[in-house]
């Protein structure tokens, strides 16, 4: 089965401990970069709304935080299916780092969404389709999390988590979908796959790149927890001490061993 | 190319598991059809279908030079319309900062046998479109509409 070997070599978390350590820095730049400056260019350089005036601004935050908590959740979701269909242990550790980083931006997305809310629509809070089903998915992260935690076997954990992250996502096109499908008050989307967006392109540009930044900033989380992880499980593994120990300066190196 | 069966076997696992997840959220979305909308909109109520002097939400747009403000108090009288049909909203109170003519609105409120819907609580309901202040008045002063309305123009 040559052809599976791309994949096969994500089963080792030695080889995924070091080539996202070479990765890491690639991510952390350029997603603070984008991120902090689609914040600045947007807060300060960009006109205000027509109608919100600058109130509208928080969408640079509250859009990137909504889009990647959904992304995020897709991406633990499919971790989850490789871990069930591969026994893959890396898709296990990652599915778990995912559910913290996911319920936090799932979080942010509502507080920031609620703090724009008071001023527009003139209320913090309504149990419409979209805020409703978002808040299903913060619980489901939170369920995962949890779930996790309440099992003593790491494989048992692991497979329950999994089935759990699957069923959950079917919420995902849910949400997308909620403000077609039934009367909200939250509006459709603005940026529109198909066909033009409805946001000008003075006030799409710095939006794209905060959400290009968020994205960035999510992988790097989740490889930084990642290996922090794979540190845990694999601390009795001869690669792992080899390796942490040749880091350290020689004299700790040699009353360590 | 080949899978190994043991794996083709937990893939039909984890595709069934999805599919039966879908097909129980459709079964859920498919009874709640109604009561997940937030309001309704005025056609269902000139259509008889909203309950009489119960707590209810209707959403649709505050028609055009219908807002009659009271000069001694914060009563304010407009019409919300689908543009198919029309609810009379009487409500007192303050109103938030996007409320205009033209704009979507949700009301909560009660309505009531003569056909007037008493609102305790108004909310304004904005669209996905964003735009510069001078895009905007570019586009009004050329008699165009906005190139940045999509399908949802109603803001239903």
């Amino acid at each position: 089965m040559a052809n599976w070997a791309w994949f096969h070599k994500w089963g080792s978390p030695r080889w995924f401990y070091q080539f996202s350590g070479r990765l890491l820095p690639w991510l952390a730049v350029p997603g603070l970069l984008l991120f902090i400056g689609g914040c600045v260019w947007g807060l300060l350089f960009v006109p205000p709304d027509f109608k919100q005036g600058n109130s509208f601004r928080i969408i640079y935050v509250h859009v990137p935080a909504a889009a990647v908590a959904m992304g995020a959740y897709m991406f633990m979701a499919t971790a989850a299916a490789v871990h069930l269909i591969w026994r893959m242990k890396l898709a296990a550790m990652v599915m778990k780092v995912v559910a913290p980083i996911g319920a936090s931006l799932t979080f942010l997305s509502l507080v920031t969404g609620a703090v724009w809310g008071k001023p527009t629509w003139g209320t913090w809070w309504v149990w419409d389709a979209r805020i409703t089903s978002v808040l299903i998915l913060f619980f489901l992260y939170l369920g995962i999390i949890a779930l996790h935690q309440a099992f003593e076997n790491r494989e048992a954990a692991a497979k329950a988590c999994a089935v759990l992250a699957i069923v959950g996502a079917v919420n995902i096109p849910i949400i997308y979908w909620s403000v077609e499908w039934w009367y909200s008050l939250h509006q459709p989307a603005s940026i529109k796959f198909i066909g033009e967006s409805t946001i000008h392109p003075t006030m799409l540009r710095p939006l794209m790149a905060t959400l290009s930044g968020m994205y960035l900033l999510f992988g790097w989380l989740v490889l930084l927890y990642t290996r922090a992880e794979i540190i845990d499980r694999e601390r009795n593994t001869r690669w792992l001490q080899d390796m942490l120990l040749t880091d350290r300066p020689a004299d700790s190196a040699e009353r360590g061993a | 190319m080949a899978m190994h069966p043991l794996r083709k076997q937990r893939l039909a696992i984890v595709v069934f598991i999805l599919l039966a997840a879908a097909a129980a959220a459709a079964f859920l979305g498919y009874a709640l059809r109604e009561n997940i909308n937030l309001f309704y909109p005025p056609a269902d109520i000139a259509a008889g279908k909203a309950p009489l002097d119960r707590k209810i939400r209707a959403g649709g747009m505050v028609a055009e030079g219908s807002v009659q403000r009271a000069t001694d108090s914060l009563k304010v009288r407009f019409v919300v319309t689908d543009y198919s049909a029309s609810v009379p909203v009487q409500y007192e109170g303050i109103l938030p900062d996007l409320f205009a003519e033209g704009e979507g609105v949700v009301v909560t409120g009660q309505l009531a046998a003569d056909g007037v819907f008493y609102a305790d609580d108004v909310l304004a309901k904005h669209d996905e479109n964003y735009m510069p202040p001078e895009v905007s008045d570019a586009l009004e002063k050329s008699g165009k509409s906005a190139p940045y309305s999509g399908q949802e123009s109603t803001g239903l």
